[in-house]
This record gives structure tokens, C-alpha cells and sequence, in this order.
């Protein structure tokens, strides 16, 4: 492949899917892309790029897009947010809907599936606890090859075996010849959509969680930023998000902070802050205010 | 140092599973069947043991029942790593004692994640 031809597929992604492409990252292309160039009959790369640029090729294009930008992925991936999902999320989030009994969650990268379904197991195994709720997971991709897989819910021993204890298997899938299907109690908390994270936010409603990992290390920086500050606008005033290990909004948004003693999880600032009002109001109270009186209601805003 | 005993009759099994478990940081020891991986757990208690289901002597049940009835048998945390696939299988291995059940063929993610998750690694 020419210099030319990767510029052409760099901007090409980048206008896709908003996925930046380093010179690094030109492995990737072969790997990935060499497939598509098989399956839609072309020698190689250079031919495909070609045939890229006529008109008429959405549907090499869709598939070029799609192979680029499908996630990796794995149950209870680096275990920390679902750890954090049931220590430090769903606490809250009992107690602070306890009212509407209504939770939503959005799995923003959810590629084939997984984040999703182990989010769907971490709730039933607190059954007791979400009787009576309406508990909504919704998994967005960018690729349907990826969400046709996520809704079969249907996954390679290899697969299961990528983070799913022996326990949480046995106890919600279901074994299908060499593959495993997770159960329907599970299946019908979670549902799929085609969703390119460039688009607009407003029809997906509120939503109580986001889990967005992995997926923001594609973008450029003002992309980034974009994004984030997008979602806070579809999140509830005390909604928590979550990236990925090794991603931070240091300096991408203003509208999160981190929530302390966790890696990678952050909340609404205008949920935060609420909730730290009571100390500045009182700091600012004309009355003198006996000390212990501070203290105590110091450490609950904390 | 943490001890893995890796319990295989297959030498080419013991040597991919040594490989990966040494780069988890773990000593190691192997035995070709539930016999002798009794024996070498009686002089030293391991702190894991990755374990075969099918061999020739004593077999992976027996070797786990044997194991979990010796004094500090409790301790090791034991991960099947074995052919058989079923639920019948693994629902066996899991009431015998079994802390986790790996099914090959299986890659060190696998077994990091399953090592994660039973304790043996942060």
C-alpha cells in the first residue's frame, strides 16, 4: 500500500468513525482489513482502497469501519468496574432510586456483548435486592457484525472462559454443543442497538450509569472532549461513569469528578456538588455553629 | 514465593502450563499423576494446584477428595484444567472441592483471569 492509499483509509476512518489512526497503528490495517479484502474478492489492500474510492462502495465501507473499530472483549473485563458497579454504583443507586425503582444503564462500546451481560449478572445475583425494579441495559456499537453476536448471546468456551467464573457459568448460561447462550433471565435485561458515538445523544434518554471503556483511546482529543460532554448531558445529576483502565478525563471535560478511593470511575459534578452544598452553607453561616455540629455534618457531605 | 503444583499426565501440557504460571511469578512443581502430586503435597502444601482430570493412576476427583481431607488440604486453592467440557463434569469437580474449572484449550488470559479470581493474583 502506497503512502497515498493509508492517508486515503486514515481520513476515510477518521470521517467514519472518528477512529484516529497512528503510523503505529498500521499493523492494524493488515490484520484487520486483510479479511475484508478477501471476503469482498480483491488481491490486496491497495485493489480494496481503490475500489473504496468509486461510488457506490457503502457497503465495502460499512464493513472496512466495522473491522477497524470492533473491540476485544471479555466478561467482567479487568474485574476493578464491576467491583466498583457493586461496592460503590448500585449502593447508591438503591438507595437514590429507591422511589422510582427505575435504573438505567449504557454500555457505550459494548461491541459483542459482554460488558453488558456480566452487568446483567452482577444485578441478578443481587436479586433480592432489585425486586420490583425496572433495570435497563442498553449496548451500543458501531459495528452490527459485533451486535449480532451480542444479541444471539451466544459464546465459544474460549470465550466464557475469558473472565466468567466457573460458578456465574454454571449458573447462567446454558451449554449449546461447543458453545455456551446465556440464559434468558439474563438476555432480556440487556438489549442492543447500532449506535455510532459521533451521532446525537438526545433520543437515548437518561441514563443513571454509563460504562464507556476502551473505546475514547480511538478518538483525537477535541472528539474526546465532545463526547464526554455529550453524555453528561444524558446522565442523571448524580450518574456515574466509567472508563477504561488505562483512560482519564483529565483534561477532557469538566463535568465529571472522580469519585476517590476508586481507579476509573467518575460522577456528575452537579451530583457532587449538590451533595457537598450543606458544608459551604453552613461555612458561610452568619450563626456560630458548635464545632462537633461541624464535624458531623462534614463527614456525611464527604 | 507462591508454590503451583501442575498436575498433568501430558509432559507437553505441564510445560505450556509451567510457562505460564512462572510468569506469574509462582514457583512450580509438576507431577504426571494425582499419586504423586498427593506424595509431593504431603512434604509441601501448595499454595495452587492446576489439575488434570484424566490420568492413569489416581485421577483428578480422587486426587482433590484425597487432598481436601489432608490436614492443610483446604488451603490450596485447586483449578481443574481438563478436556472434559460438560456441565455434568464441571458440576462434579466444583461439589468434589474444585475452586474453579478450566477447560481446554486454554491461554495464559485464561488462566490469569482464573488465577485473579480465585485469589492468587492482585
Amino acid at each position: 500500500m502506497t503512502s497515498e492509499q493509508f492517508n486515503f483509509l486514515r481520513s476515510f476512518l477518521k470521517e467514519q468513525s472518528g477512529l484516529v489512526l497512528g503510523e503505529d497503528k498500521r499493523y492494524l490495517l493488515d490484520s484487520r482489513l486483510n479479511p475484508v479484502a478477501r471476503e469482498f474478492g480483491f488481491e490486496d489492500l491497495a485493489q480494496m482502497v481503490v475500489a473504496l474510492k468509486r461510488p457506490g462502495s457503502q457497503k465495502l465501507a460499512t464493513r472496512i469501519t466495522e473491522a477497524m473499530t470492533i473491540n476485544e472483549s471479555f466478561f467482567f473485563r479487568d474485574m476493578t468496574p464491576f467491583d466498583n458497579f457493586r461496592n460503590t454504583m448500585l449502593p447508591h443507586m438503591l438507595k437514590e432510586r429507591a422511589k422510582t425503582r427505575r435504573l438505567r444503564i449504557w454500555s457505550a462500546a459494548a461491541s459483542t456483548g459482554q460488558e453488558g451481560y456480566s452487568l446483567a449478572i452482577e444485578l441478578l445475583e443481587q436479586k433480592a435486592k432489585i425486586a420490583g425494579w425496572k433495570i435497563e441495559i442498553f449496548g451500543t456499537d458501531l459495528s452490527s457484525e459485533a451486535l449480532k453476536k451480542a444479541t444471539a448471546g451466544k459464546y465459544s468456551q474460549f470465550e466464557v472462559q475469558r473472565g466468567m467464573p466457573t460458578a456465574m457459568l454454571m449458573k447462567y448460561f446454558k451449554q449449546d454443543g461447543a458453545e455456551w447462550v446465556v440464559e434468558p433471565t439474563v438476555k432480556s435485561m440487556v438489549s442492543f442497538r447500532h449506535f455510532n458515538l459521533l451521532k446525537d445523544y438526545r433520543s437515548m434518554g437518561t441514563f443513571d450509569i454509563v460504562f464507556c471503556r476502551n473505546v475514547l483511546i480511538y478518538f483525537d482529543r477535541d472528539t474526546k472532549s465532545d463526547i464526554l460532554n455529550r453524555m453528561a448531558k444524558q446522565m442523571a445529576p448524580d450518574g456515574y461513569l466509567v472508563l477504561g483502565a488505562a483512560e482519564t478525563i483529565i483534561g477532557l471535560s469538566n463535568e465529571f469528578e472522580m469519585v476517590s478511593g476508586t481507579r476509573g470511575l467518575y460522577q456528575r459534578r452537579s451530583g457532587v456538588s449538590s451533595k457537598a452544598q450543606p458544608v459551604s452553607a453552613l461555612g458561610g453561616a452568619r450563626k456560630p455553629v458548635a464545632p462537633s455540629a461541624l464535624y458531623s455534618k462534614g463527614r456525611k457531605a464527604s | 514465593m507462591s508454590y503451583c503444583l501442575i498436575v498433568d499426565d501430558s509432559a507437553v501440557i505441564r510445560k505450556v502450563a509451567k510457562h505460564i504460571v512462572e510468569s506469574f511469578k509462582f514457583e512450580t512443581d509438576e507431577a504426571a499423576d494425582g499419586s504423586i502430586a498427593l506424595a509431593k503435597c504431603r512434604e509441601q502444601m501448595p499454595d495452587a494446584v492446576l489439575l488434570d482430570w484424566n490420568m492413569p493412576q489416581m485421577d483428578g476427583i480422587a486426587f482433590i477428595k484425597a487432598l481436601r481431607q489432608e490436614k492443610n488440604g483446604d488451603r490450596p486453592k485447586v483449578i481443574f484444567c481438563t478436556t472434559e467440557n460438560d456441565t455434568k463434569h464441571i458440576s462434579i469437580a466444583m461439589k468434589a472441592g474444585a475452586d474453579e474449572f478450566v477447560m481446554k484449550p486454554f491461554d495464559k488470559s485464561i488462566l490469569e483471569t482464573k488465577f485473579q479470581q480465585v485469589g492468587l493474583l492482585d
